[in-house]
């Protein structure tokens, strides 16, 4: 059932779970602001959120179902972006889950915390939606604003202004370049919409273009810095570290999943005609990205600090499926975001479950012995840690996300052998700080004034017990999440409608 | 493939009978596990104390730890009960009786349903129950999915079978050990990873199988960990068949890069390609194995199982005996079209099995730990199967495999049967004697008429005296080696330089040279144990009984097993009754290869010749256990603490021919120094510790010194880091 863009009822059509998301925030930031902080206010707030983000998901679902399409225009109507935007929403529904215990613990008692969550997911949905340059920026701000004031929500605590106040400052500079980025492919192609981008650079023969190829190179650029990806990761561990927890987790998860998703709409529709121009930029990016981020995480002693590296490193993994630039990388990258989002905030929660008002948990002793004190959090914490580094059974999906990818990158027209061979080797580097963990649970001894880690509260055991249970079932029967992925990226994102030039230079290479 | 395998399934005869609830055969064992697991994790803290005194010490946060150890310590195995408390019978043990074995039974009764249909609808292509897409990526395209056929079915059958009365004897041998619920737990899951691997319709699913019998034989050696010998056994076995599990992993990679699949169907559909006898048919299949060799215990990888014995007798029955280490053969089977087109790597796999066989069954002569008797005796055995699937005579070797799955265990479980009477008797008593010590015993059939009757059945089927049913596989094995040393492709192949018809030929000498062998190392132990007078001691002869129905019931039926398997595969000559069943039976699975094999001829003798034969293979057997009653002497045996130390070739026979000693010299030693030395000191420590992991730490470090000396902050070395990251992405662009 095709829509037709031009006319608005079918636009608003199109963007309803976007709309309604958004439409509903506004309602609960109101329900925040009608009286006095307080943790029940806090509470009713986030159970609200819970209920508007769960009810937004089945609206994905239900018109994911009915598979509708949109000729070109301004919004996306296709699989992926009904993939990618479920992918936010289950990110939003742990963190909000998450911070609804830890927001009271840490003396969080604003309402609003919530909202900006709401905020920043309605942002990533834009994102993910965008089919054009400004959409996509629209996108961009709406979540990135959002996501600098949840940075430094804890108004108490310095280091969570400090991450905050980088965050911005260095966000706003690589906001510019993204839009001069913009500007320039605006000017070469004199579009702003991706399809037209990707038309007229096969018509006009652009490729040599030096406005097109800055343009893309600053556009690479301002993703990168949201992506976290080397060298444009400075600013991530210290705003991992500083965030309160459940938004470090939706800030490596969520918000890296959204960058993701615009960042491969973006290249496999406008730009699959200068495949050759960009591919070296992504593969030296993809390749630095791996070797830095895996190699610094090993000497980390804070575990907040040691994720904000490991997900750099992820970051490395998934551009090495982008390098390969096939719709086959899309479905790779699916399922590994899936993956990696359960795993990735998963282990925050185990943080927030160990850690004691104050913000403690996230240093490695406090893991020490864990085993003996607490062995259900110690043996989730391992399956996390497993399927981060992707291993078999006990990490459960993890290994076939790595898998994928490995094949995405492998058996694309142009194979990319070298970036494979680097990505099992920073794999294998990076055993040695996710098995430490493990270690240190199992085979150390508590220390003798650990504090005793109090009950884990009902939402965080929710969070924590589902995570496990969803990576090791997929783990060993992972075939209806890669015919969703499959499906998801069948029609829409695939480069056919992007532009002829597309497979030719594919081949080419 | 998929399609084709889809469109065979749908056309199947068996679509839409039993055999459409083949998963559930192994997920019953499964759901066991889980249940038992549960069991024994929630209560081991709770189970009540055997010392108060010593509970109490213990009190604190680590009290399941020590109390799960020193539960162990206390009950352990051998000559190693130190206390004289009463055995803590775990609380849910009623729960954990009715549950252990039951899953086994009803797996069992499905089993024979589906396996009643398979005999009614005379399939002859298998029937591939596809469960989901277990590794879908690129060009591979592996399927959870379960295989109903006729070698999977004997498989399951005897699996399911023997399993269920094992499962019931173990009731009442392990019923007073503190980890009762942990021993059926690990026992199911057992079953479950046995089921996998025999009835998986892919090598993949096979291997995973593979794996899990390793696991849980891992576990169940080693089950009695707090002694170290017992762990250290259950280690050595793991190890070893980590050299095994590459070979086999090889096989399987080269099997997939040359035919790009890895379903049976497909590569028996594919294996045409291959060209027969070719470097590459001949590396697969000796790759293959290797792993065999490794599994199930064949020259040079056999040092694990005597070693094995460490673990509780039922698991020596069931998985070291009976179903785990005839995955080997069923593994060559199940490839039987790849090793016929190779006669080298027959060959190969043959003259192991055979000097398996002899090599064996010599040690088996001086042992004296009644286990050590049966290990060496499964070991030369399971030889014998080699030689069997190596000749092209797959069923004869499945055949064996079968009937040696009812005298085995029927063996094993009877010397658990006589090893408790002999525990609980040292145990009223307190003494510390080894239990398992046949010079300990002597006369028993006093004492045990049950378990004595039935042992002696297991012997002579396994000795090969007729009717038995060691008689007929045994029988058959050696005719087939005999029928193929002329006009097979093996006897025209050349091994080494040798004639294949002269490699044949040895082989069969060798044969009847391990049966002569079996009959006298089988005779002596059943003399020391249960003949001449009783050594056990005055005040222990007393408490020597018969064990519980639970036991000797399994016993019985495996015995009257033991005494008409046979009549599963009669043969050809034999008058009456339908010969060659199994055989037959076998043909849809096996048939063809076979008969390339053969060049297309049934590899029939003579029925003259077959009679002659027999009877040298009787006379044999005969001759074997004549010799040994006549001149062995249990009246002259005394204790083992009273023995002399053996001398000369008896010492190089007792003490194995030294192998584990050199193994340990030539293999273990050198590569510990390696490890020590290079890749620890040297790779681990001086490398990485010191270079990249230090090294990195400092560049790191450096770094941030680097970041402190600028006096705009760090945001400011961030933002110059970003530039720099900029100036970097365009020279990308403009540089490619």
């Amino acid at each position: 059932m095709p829509y037709d863009l031009g006319i608005p009822g079918q636009l608003t059509l199109a963007l309803a779970p976007d709309l309604v998301l958004l439409g509903g925030a506004m309602a609960l930031m109101l329900v925040a602001a009608w009286g006095p902080e307080s943790a029940a206010r806090q509470r009713t707030v986030g159970i609200g959120a819970l209920v508007l983000c769960v009810a937004v998901l089945a609206m994905v679902i239900a018109v994911a179902i009915r598979q509708p399409s949109a000729a070109n225009g301004v919004i996306a109507v296709d699989g992926f972006r009904w993939a990618a935007d479920a992918l936010f929403l289950l990110a939003a529904i742990i963190a909000i889950a998450l911070s609804i215990d830890y927001n009271p613990r840490e003396g969080i008692l604003a309402g609003e915390a919530h909202v900006l969550t709401l905020f920043a997911t309605g942002g990533m949905m834009l994102m993910a939606a965008a089919r054009d340059l400004m959409v996509l920026f629209l996108g961009i701000e709406l979540m990135s604003i959002a996501v600098y004031a949840m940075v430094g929500l804890n108004r108490r605590s310095p280091r969570a202004a400090e991450g905050s106040l980088k965050y911005f400052l260095l966000g706003a500079f690589a906001t510019a370049f993204l839009l001069y980025g913009i500007a320039l492919v605006y000017g070469a192609t004199g579009s702003t919409n991706l399809a037209e981008i990707g038309e007229r650079i096969a018509a006009l023969g652009l490729s040599r273009s030096p406005m097109l190829l800055v343009g893309i190179a600053l556009l690479l650029v301002g993703f990168g810095f949201k992506l976290a990806a080397a060298p444009f990761h400075m600013w991530a561990p210290d705003v991992y570290e500083g965030a309160p927890t459940p938004i470090s987790g939706f800030m490596a998860a969520g918000v890296k999943a959204a960058a993701f998703a615009a960042f491969l709409r973006v290249w496999l529709e406008a730009f699959p005609g200068v495949y050759t121009e960009w591919h070296k930029a992504v593969w030296w990016l993809a390749a630095t990205t791996m070797v830095v981020g895996n190699i610094i995480a090993l000497q980390q002693k804070n575990l907040k600090r040691m994720l904000a590296y490991s997900s750099i490193g992820h970051t490395g993994f998934i551009l090495v499926a982008l390098a390969a630039g096939t719709p086959q990388a899309a479905t790779a990258f699916l399922f590994y975001l899936f993956a990696y989002t359960l795993a990735t905030m998963g282990a925050f929660a185990v943080i927030i479950a160990v850690g004691q008002s104050g913000g403690s948990g996230d240093r490695i002793e406090d893991f020490h012995g864990l085993w003996h004190s607490n062995p259900g959090l110690a043996v989730a914490m391992m399956v996390f840690m497993l399927a981060l580094l992707g291993f078999p059974v006990f990490g459960g999906m993890g290994f076939f996300a790595k898998w994928y990818v490995l094949q995405a990158a492998l058996q694309a027209p142009a194979p990319q052998t070298r970036l494979a061979i680097i990505l099992v080797i920073t794999s294998t580097i990076s055993a040695g700080y996710y098995v430490w963990v493990v270690m240190v649970m199992f085979m150390k001894q508590r220390a003798t004034d650990a504090l005793r880690i109090p009950p884990m509260p009902a939402m965080t055991r929710w969070v924590v017990t589902a995570s496990v249970a969803l990576i090791l079932f997929f783990g060993v029967y992972p075939e209806p999440l890669v015919r969703l992925a499959r499906a998801s990226t069948a029609v829409g994102i695939a480069p056919v409608d992007g532009g002829p030039a597309s497979t030719a230079a594919l081949q080419g290479q | 493939m998929l399609l084709q395998e889809a469109a065979a399934a749908g056309a199947h005869p068996l679509a839409g009978t039993a055999a459409e609830w083949i998963w559930l055969v192994p997920i019953l064992p499964l759901i066991g596990f889980l249940i038992n697991g549960l069991l024994s994790l929630s209560s081991v803290a709770k189970l009540g104390p055997k010392n108060p005194a010593e509970h109490h010490a213990h009190h604190g946060d680590h009290a399941d730890d020590h109390h799960d150890a020193a539960g162990h310590a206390a009950h352990g195995h051998g000559g190693s009960h130190d206390d004289h408390a009463q055995p803590a019978r775990h609380r849910y043990a009623a729960i954990v009786s009715l549950v252990g074995p039951a899953v086994l039974a009803l797996s069992f009764l499905l089993t024979t349903t589906i396996f009643i249909a398979l005999a009614g609808a005379h399939a002859e292509t298998p029937f591939v129950k596809r469960m989901f897409s277990w590794i879908a990526t690129g060009n591979m395209g592996i399927d959870a999915s379960f295989q109903v056929d006729q070698l999977s079915m004997v498989m399951a059958m005897v699996i399911t079978g023997v399993g269920t009365l094992i499962h019931i004897f173990s009731v009442g041998y392990m019923q007073d050990d503190p980890g009762y619920p942990r021993y059926f737990a690990y026992l199911n899951l057992f079953v479950f990873f046995m089921l996998v691997l025999v009835l998986g319709a892919n090598y993949p699913m096979l291997f995973v199988g593979w794996e899990g019998v390793g696991l849980c034989s891992y576990l169940l050696i080693g089950f009695w960990f707090s002694e170290k010998a017992n762990a250290d056994a259950g280690k050595k076995a793991f190890i070893v068949n980590r050299i095994g599990d590459f070979g086999f992993l090889v096989a399987l990679f080269l099997l997939f890069a040359n035919l790009g699949t890895l379903s049976f169907a497909g590569v028996n559909a594919g294996a045409d390609q291959l060209a027969p006898g070719s470097a590459l048919v001949t590396t697969i299949c000796l790759f293959m194995f290797l792993g065999c060799a490794g599994k199930s215990a064949q020259i040079p990888l056999y040092i694990w199982l005597p070693d094995a014995m460490a673990g509780p007798t039922p698991v020596s029955a069931l998985i070291h005996a009976a179903t785990m280490v005839t995955a080997g053969v069923y593994l060559i089977a199940r490839s039987a079209v790849l090793f016929s087109l190779s006669p080298v790597a027959s060959l190969t796999v043959a003259f192991v099995g055979a000097l398996t066989a002899l090599f064996a069954a010599t040690i088996g002569l001086k042992q004296w730990d009644i286990k050590k008797v049966l290990a060496y005796s499964t070991v030369s055995q399971l030889g014998y199967m080699f030689v069997g699937v190596g000749v092209g005579a797959y069923a004869a070797g499945v055949f064996h495999l079968v009937t040696h799955a009812f005298f085995k265990a029927l063996l094993f479980l009877g010397s658990g049967s006589v090893i408790y009477a002999m525990h609980k008797a040292y145990h009223h008593t307190g003494n510390h004697d080894d239990a398992q010590d046949m010079r300990n015993m002597g006369g028993l059939r006093k004492f045990m008429p049950v378990t004595f009757i039935l042992m002696w059945i297991a012997t002579l089927a396994i000795a090969g005296i007729p009717p038995f049913a060691g008689f007929f596989s045994k029988d058959e094995i050696l005719g087939s080696v005999f029928a193929r040393t002329h006009g097979s492709t093996l006897a025209d192949a050349t091994w080494l330089g040798i004639p294949g018809s002269t490699m044949l030929y040895a082989i069969y000498v060798m044969g009847l040279a391990a049966a002569l062998l079996t009959a006298i190392y089988m005779t002596r132990m059943m003399l020391y144990t249960f003949h001449g007078p009783n050594r056990t001691g005055e005040a222990e002869r007393t408490h020597l009984t018969e064990a519980p129905w639970v036991m000797t019931a399994p016993l019985a039926v495996l015995g009257v097993l033991s005494a008409v398997g046979g009549w599963l595969n009669l043969p050809a000559f034999f008058p009456a009754g339908p010969v060659q069943a199994l055989h037959h039976w076998l043909e849809p699975v096996t048939g063809q290869a076979a008969l390339r094999v053969t060049k297309g001829a049934e590899a029939h003798l003579e029925h003259s010749t077959e009679y002659v034969l027999v009877g040298i293979a009787v006379a044999i057997a005969a001759i074997g256990i004549a010799f040994a009653i006549a001149r062995l002497k249990p009246q002259a045996l005394v204790t083992k603490s009273q023995s002399p130390a053996s001398e000369g070739f008896a010492r190089v026979l007792e003490e194995k021919y030294f192998v584990d000693e050199g193994y340990d010299k030539v293999v273990v030693q050198p590569l510990l120094g390696v490890s020590r030395s290079v890749l620890w000191k040297g790779m681990d420590a001086g490398l990485i510790d010191g270079l990249v992991v230090n090294g990195s730490a400092q560049l790191a470090r450096g770094i941030g010194w680097v970041g402190s000396r600028m006096q705009s902050g760090q945001v400011g070395t961030y933002a110059w880091v970003l530039i720099i990251g900029v100036v970097a992405v365009l020279g990308a662009f403009s540089l490619r």
